[in-house]
Order: C-alpha cells, then sequence, then structure tokens
C-alpha cells in the first residue's frame, strides 16, 4: 500500500525506468514483438488474404481482377468430389478414435513398464511415426503394388490373381486409412505411456490387493489416472486427421478418380495445381473455420476438466 | 584457415572478373531435361557466348510438376527468367494476358520466321503477336509390339478405323495378350484417347469451336459421341490389370517389357521406354512400330481424320527479357542447331526441312505424319489451361472406369470451361 502511494507520487519516466528495472516491461517488450510479428506475417497476414482472394476467380497471374462473390463457395459447395473429401476426412476422424486410439492403448498398456524388451518393442511401434509420411506413402504404394509389390508376392503365393487395391475405386481409402492407423498408432501410445508410467504404483497395488482383476485395474485406476492423455491425444487425432496430406499423394494422389481425397489435398488438387487459386482460398477458408470449430468446442466440452 | 581465406579471395575476384566482363545476363529457364539435352543447350550457350562479347546465357532447370507450380510466382518476382520453357496453351494466353510476356515479332528477321512452320507460330501467339517460338513437335501415336500382334494374327495396316482397332483388341483379348497398357494413375495418358476421339467425331476443328461457345460448346454431340466410342472399347476391358494405380513411368516400362500390344503415347517414350524396361534395353527397333490413331467411320462431323494430337513445346520470352535474349533465342533455333538435335535424337524438330536430319526411322515417320496433318492439335490438358485441363484428364480417367456417362463427361469439361 505504501509502496503503491510512493511510485504514484513519482514522475512517469521514473515509474517507466522501475518497471524496466524490475523486468516485466523489458521482458514484454523484448520477446513479444518477435512472436508478434511472426504470427502477424505468416498466420494471420495470409489469413486474411485468403480470405480475401476467396471472393476472386484468380489463377495466379497478376493482381486478382475478376470478382465473383460466393461463387466459389458455392462451387465447392456443390462439388462432389468436395463431398467424398469432406466423408474421407470425417472417416479418418472416426477411424483415429475408434481403432487407432484403442489400439494405442492396448499397446501401451501391454509395454508401459520401464523393462529392455518393453523399450525395444517401444522403439519399434514409433518407428512409423519416425519415418516421413511422403517417404511412408512411397514405401506402402510398393507393397501394395499388385505386379511387383509384396501383395503381388503374397497373391502369387496363394495362388490368386493378383488385386491392385490402389486402383479400386471402392478399397482403395481403406488402403490409404490403413496407412494412417499404422503411421500415427506410435504417436498415440506413446502419449498414453508417458501418462501410464506417471499412475502411482500403489494404487495399482493397492487395487491388487483389494482383489481386482487386470481388467479392473486398467478400467477403475489407470484410465481414469490418465484421462487427460487421452483427451490430450484424440484432439491431436482430430486435428491430425483434418490435415492428412502427405501421405496420400505418393500413395494415390487423389486417385483412383478423386476417391481418396481428404479435403487438405482436395485444396492442393484443385487450388494449387490447377492455379485456381481463388478457389483454393475459398477452400482453405473453409477448412480453417471447420478446424477452429472444432478446436473451440473441443476445448470447451473437452478440456475443462484439465484445470480442475 | 589461411588457405581457405585466400581461395574465398581469388574466387571473389574472379567472380567480380566475370561480372565485369559479362553486361547482359540472358536467363533461361527449362523443364529438367537428361544429360545428353542438357549438353546440347550448353554447347549452343557457348558459341552464342563467343560470338557475342559481353553476354552471358545461363541455363537452369526445374522439374517438371515443380516447374508448372513455380512459374506464376517466379513470373511476378524480380528473379524472372528471360526465357523460359512452354508447352503453349491457354497458359501462354493467360501470361501474355497478365502482362509477363514480351511481343517479339518485330525483333525477329522476316527471312527466320519463314522458317518456321505456321503451326508453330500460332501456337506460339497470342492475338496474332507473337510471344515466343516453337523448339519441336511431338505426336501422339500407339506405340505397338509386333511380336504380340504378330502372334495373334493381326494386320496393323488393315487397323483404319476405331471398328478394326476395337477388333484387334478382341482379337488380343482372345489370344490371352494384354491388349493396352495405360498409366491410368496419370490420367493425362487416358486424356489421349477422349481427345483424339472428340478430333475424329468432330472435325479438326471441334476444339476451337467449343472454346468459342459454338453449338453447345463441349457439350456438342462430337464430345458425348467421343465418351461413348471410348466406352465400347473400355466395355472390351483392355487395359492391364490395376491400370488406375499405374503411373506413366511405371506403364511405359511394362510396355517395353512386352507386357501389352499398344501403349497410345507420344514419340518422346522411345528412349526412355527402354531405360524404364527391368532389362534396360526395351523392346529391338524390329519389334516395335507406329500406329496411328484410327479414323470414325461414321463421325458426327466430316474432316477429323487426318488430325493429329501432340505438342509444340517451344519457348516464351518474358517482359524483362533484353534484344539480345529474343537474338539467342532465333540462334538456338537456328536450322543448324536443330538439325543438330535431330542428328542427337533429342527432338523432332520443327524448322522447315530440318527433319531429314532423322536418321531413326520411328523419329521420320512422325515428322512426316506432323507435316501431313490437316491439323495439329495440342494436348488438351495444356492447350485448355491448368484447370480445364486437369478436368479433361479426370472425366477421362472417369469414363475408363465407367464412374459416369459421356453426357456428365462433356457437362463437366463445359462446366470447367465457363469457369475457368
Amino acid at each position: 500500500m505504501a509502496t503503491a502511494a510512493a511510485s504514484r507520487r513519482l514522475p512517469a519516466s521514473e515509474r517507466l525506468r522501475r518497471s524496466l528495472g524490475n523486468g516485466r516491461i523489458s521482458a514484454i517488450l523484448i520477446l513479444l514483438p518477435p512472436a508478434l510479428i511472426l504470427f502477424t506475417l505468416f498466420v494471420i497476414l495470409p489469413l486474411g488474404e485468403s480470405g480475401y482472394y476467396s471472393f476472386f476467380n484468380w489463377n495466379g497471374y497478376g493482381a486478382p481482377s475478376d470478382f465473383v462473390g460466393l461463387e466459389n463457395y458455392q462451387r465447392i459447395a456443390g462439388h462432389s468430389v468436395f463431398h467424398k473429401a469432406v466423408g474421407n476426412t470425417v472417416k479418418i476422424v472416426a477411424i483415429s478414435l475408434l481403432i487407432q486410439m484403442p489400439l494405442a492403448l492396448l499397446l501401451a498398456l501391454m509395454i508401459f513398464r520401464k523393462t529392455p524388451t518393453n523399450a525395444v518393442f517401444r522403439l519399434i511401434f514409433f518407428l512409423p511415426y519416425i519415418l516421413a509420411e511422403v517417404a511412408a506413402g512411397l514405401i506402402w504404394s510398393f507393397v501394395f503394388d499388385g505386379n511387383y509389390g509384396v501383395t503381388a508376392t503374397i497373391a502369387q503365393s496363394m495362388g490368386v490373381d493378383s488385386f491392385f487395391i490402389l486402383a479400386d475405386r471402392d478399397w482403395a481409402f481403406v488402403a490409404v486409412m490403413t496407412v494412417i492407423v499404422w503411421k500415427y498408432f506410435g504417436f498415440h501410445m506413446m502419449i498414453y505411456i508417458a501418462a501410464l508410467q506417471s499412475v502411482p504404483e500403489d494404487l495399482i497395488e493397492a487395487g491388487r490387493i483389494e482383489g481386482a482383476k487386470r481388467l479392473q485395474i486398467v478400467r477403475y485406476v489407470q484410465i481414469p489416472h490418465i484421462k487427460p492423455a487421452i483427451i490430450v491425444s484424440a484432439f491431436f487425432a482430430i486435428i491430425g486427421a483434418l490435415q492428412v496430406f502427405d501421405v496420400i499423394i505418393p500413395l494415390t494422389n487423389g486417385g483412383p478418380s478423386n476417391q481418396t481425397h481428404t479435403i487438405v489435398t482436395y485444396l492442393y488438387t484443385f487450388g494449387l495445381t490447377r492455379l485456381n487459386i481463388g478457389f483454393g482460398s475459398a477452400v482453405g477458408v473453409i477448412l480453417f473455420v471447420a478446424a477452429i470449430t472444432v478446436a473451440v468446442f473441443y476445448q470447451r466440452f473437452f478440456m475443462k476438466g484439465d484445470k480442475a | 584457415m589461411r588457405h581457405t581465406v585466400a581461395m574465398t579471395a581469388l574466387l571473389a575476384g574472379l567472380a567480380s572478373a566475370g561480372a565485369a566482363m559479362a553486361q547482359t545476363e540472358i536467363n533461361v529457364l527449362r523443364v529438367t531435361v537428361n544429360d545428353e539435352q542438357e549438353a546440347y543447350y550448353e554447347q549452343i550457350a557457348e558459341a552464342f557466348e563467343a560470338e557475342h562479347e559481353g553476354v552471358n546465357v545461363t541455363f537452369e532447370y526445374i522439374a517438371n510438376e515443380a516447374y508448372k507450380s513455380k512459374l506464376p510466382t517466379l513470373l511476378q518476382s524480380d528473379a524472372r527468367p528471360d526465357i523460359f520453357y512452354s508447352w503453349g496453351g491457354q497458359t501462354l494466353v493467360e501470361q501474355a494476358e497478365a502482362g509477363f510476356l514480351q511481343p517479339i515479332d518485330s525483333m525477329l528477321s522476316e527471312s527466320f520466321i519463314e522458317t518456321i512452320p505456321e503451326a508453330g507460330l500460332t501456337a506460339y501467339s497470342v492475338d496474332g503477336t507473337l510471344y515466343g517460338l516453337p523448339l519441336y513437335a511431338t505426336e501422339v501415336i500407339f506405340w505397338t509390339n509386333k511380336a504380340l500382334t504378330d502372334q495373334a494374327g493381326i494386320d496393323l495396316d488393315g487397323i483404319k478405323s476405331w471398328e478394326d482397332f476395337l477388333g484387334a483388341v478382341q482379337t488380343l483379348k482372345d489370344a490371352g495378350i494384354t491388349p493396352i497398357v495405360v498409366g491410368g494413375q496419370d490420367k493425362w495418358p487416358v486424356h489421349f484417347y477422349w481427345s483424339y476421339l472428340a478430333l475424329r467425331e468432330g472435325g479438326k476443328d471441334i476444339i476451337s469451336q467449343a472454346m468459342s461457345g459454338e453449338d453447345g460448346g463441349f457439350e456438342n454431340e462430337a464430345f458425348v459421341a467421343a465418351g461413348e466410342d471410348f466406352q465400347e472399347l473400355v466395355a472390351l476391358e483392355p487395359f492391364q490389370p490395376g491400370y488406375m494405380g499405374t503411373t506413366y513411368e511405371t506403364a511405359s516400362g511394362m510396355f517395353a517389357d512386352g507386357a501389352g500390344a499398344f501403349h497410345l503415347m507420344g514419340d518422346w517414350d522411345y528412349l526412355p521406354m527402354r531405360e524404364r524396361s527391368s532389362s534396360g534395353e526395351g523392346l529391338p527397333d524390329d519389334q516395335l512400330a507406329i500406329v496411328n490413331f484410327p479414323a470414325i467411320s461414321d463421325p458426327v462431323a466430316e474432316g477429323g481424320e487426318a488430325a493429329t494430337l501432340g505438342g509444340i513445346n517451344g519457348w516464351a520470352v518474358s517482359n524483362s527479357a533484353a534484344p539480345e535474349a529474343v537474338e539467342f533465342l532465333a540462334y538456338m533455333l537456328s536450322a543448324e542447331n536443330q538439325r543438330e538435335g535431330a542428328r542427337q535424337q533429342l527432338f523432332i524438330p520443327i524448322v522447315k526441312g530440318t527433319g531429314d536430319a532423322l536418321e531413326n526411322p520411328f523419329y521420320a515417320q512422325v515428322s512426316k505424319d506432323i507435316e501431313d496433318s490437316s491439323y495439329h492439335q495440342i494436348f488438351l490438358d495444356q492447350f485448355l489451361g491448368a484447370s480445364v485441363g486437369a478436368t479433361v484428364n479426370d472425366i477421362s480417367a472417369d469414363l475408363a472406369q465407367g464412374a459416369i456417362t459421356p453426357e456428365e463427361a462433356a457437362a463437366q469439361v463445359q462446366e470447367a470451361w465457363s469457369f475457368r
């Protein structure tokens, strides 16, 4: 109280000097601008620009001049390939939540204890995640190749006609989803392992003394304890699903006949490679709104518990 | 350490000396080529530099897809090339309309312009103004494996009409031979079928008519008929298994390995298909034949049987190019240099009277085809611009899988064209 009164009597310059001295403002002045400038320059500004471009029919040459209003958005809304891409993205979210995460949890429960064998398995399961996406896509495109790939070898050894899953309109996306699960389950597994290791051992011990079976310990002790980790991993899974791109390009490039696009590969194919920059920007805006909506809702409904 | 410093100083000195000597820089940007072609351009650049003091020609190469996506940005930057590789067509029109190109009519001598065929000049003109020059022409033909067609007892000279061709496909199927290989995953190899059939059904001017919106534009009967003809072929299941998962490169290697009797592809595939075969040798010349795309016996409109489909690839001149750059371009396309390119089997030259330097019988045949052609249609996926072109590729792939009807295909192209 006394200091506050004292500082109020001080001239403004002296007050500034003191606060600079105590490091608060100087910290703000030094640390904020780089982040603020970078964020504005590379996030806010492009965001605004793509919002602006999305109202033009523009091929990227010169300045956009052909104002078309909401026509880009109308075309997207009526484009069957976009519907397919949204459907595919939803499918990826679904398998991430319903197959990938349970699988990751199961494996994490099996190998979370610190033993040398577990370390080896952890490394093996984590390997796909370390691999670059494009490399993974290429490797799997060789696996699925019905002429020379692993698929061909298996078909031959079973004496059946070789099959070409990536060329099949109905099955290509199943192959893509398989690769996505394979690629990312290790990441979620690692989150769970870290969380499981922090569950106090005496709780599990106590449960066991009370006569709880293995499944009951998992159900009533371990899972409730790692709930925050599960919520975070689900968040990553959903946002990650919205962004899937680099696995698909080398694997199918969105084909056959645009059956395996996600929203991002759709944006890339129909916006960038075809030089419909205005159209692509509109897709970008839609994707951004979708991601923000998911993020905000998720924070509000699932991540509230975090603070408690 | 001291050594490095000395070296750096020396290099810097050399560099500045070089810069002082060469006042005019000519930057040429090209899609990546093989080593022989790079050497060919290097040689031309050196010869030109030797004749013109103070001029420095630099060739730079970017891979195909990256080139297409980087070019719009490059042209708007200060690092824009003076001369750059082009496929002509709508992309060139868009570049010219955006003011990135330079009219070069007045900078070329009359006698030089006369050496370039009319079709080549048209391909590099927008509204009658010349913005670039053609380098070579390509034609899409059926590469044919004679060993397989002989085995099935097919007379290649007898394939004149689409019905003849369908008959040959059926005969091959009955003989247990894969009739056609195609790189379906890349889609553009499939669009050759739809494009050729549209030309045959609608006559040589069908594309320009559709572009100006005459008779229903791309929904004209001829385009629907082309889709129906193509579906007749697809109904025979003529392609290799899993063709929609095969890239052009793989298909080309498969053909050279003898996996199929026909491959509808450009003449440029002659050398690459060998390199892509598992033996590295491919098919010997005497097993290889060229069959031209057959005619339609009862077309929607007459006059399409002598049209050819292919490319007229060349160079565009940007607005920042110095007069020396145009001079270099003309030098690069001199009859002498074109003949040299032909002699080295690098390409089929476009300058009049240089085709005689082609020793390869296949190239000679293609060169003659193009010369005799009533109209050389540039690949639709280039000619119609990036967006509409890609739509043509899409609908061709969809038709090949029976995913859409010929009417829907035509309507989709028209929709893309009206919103380009």
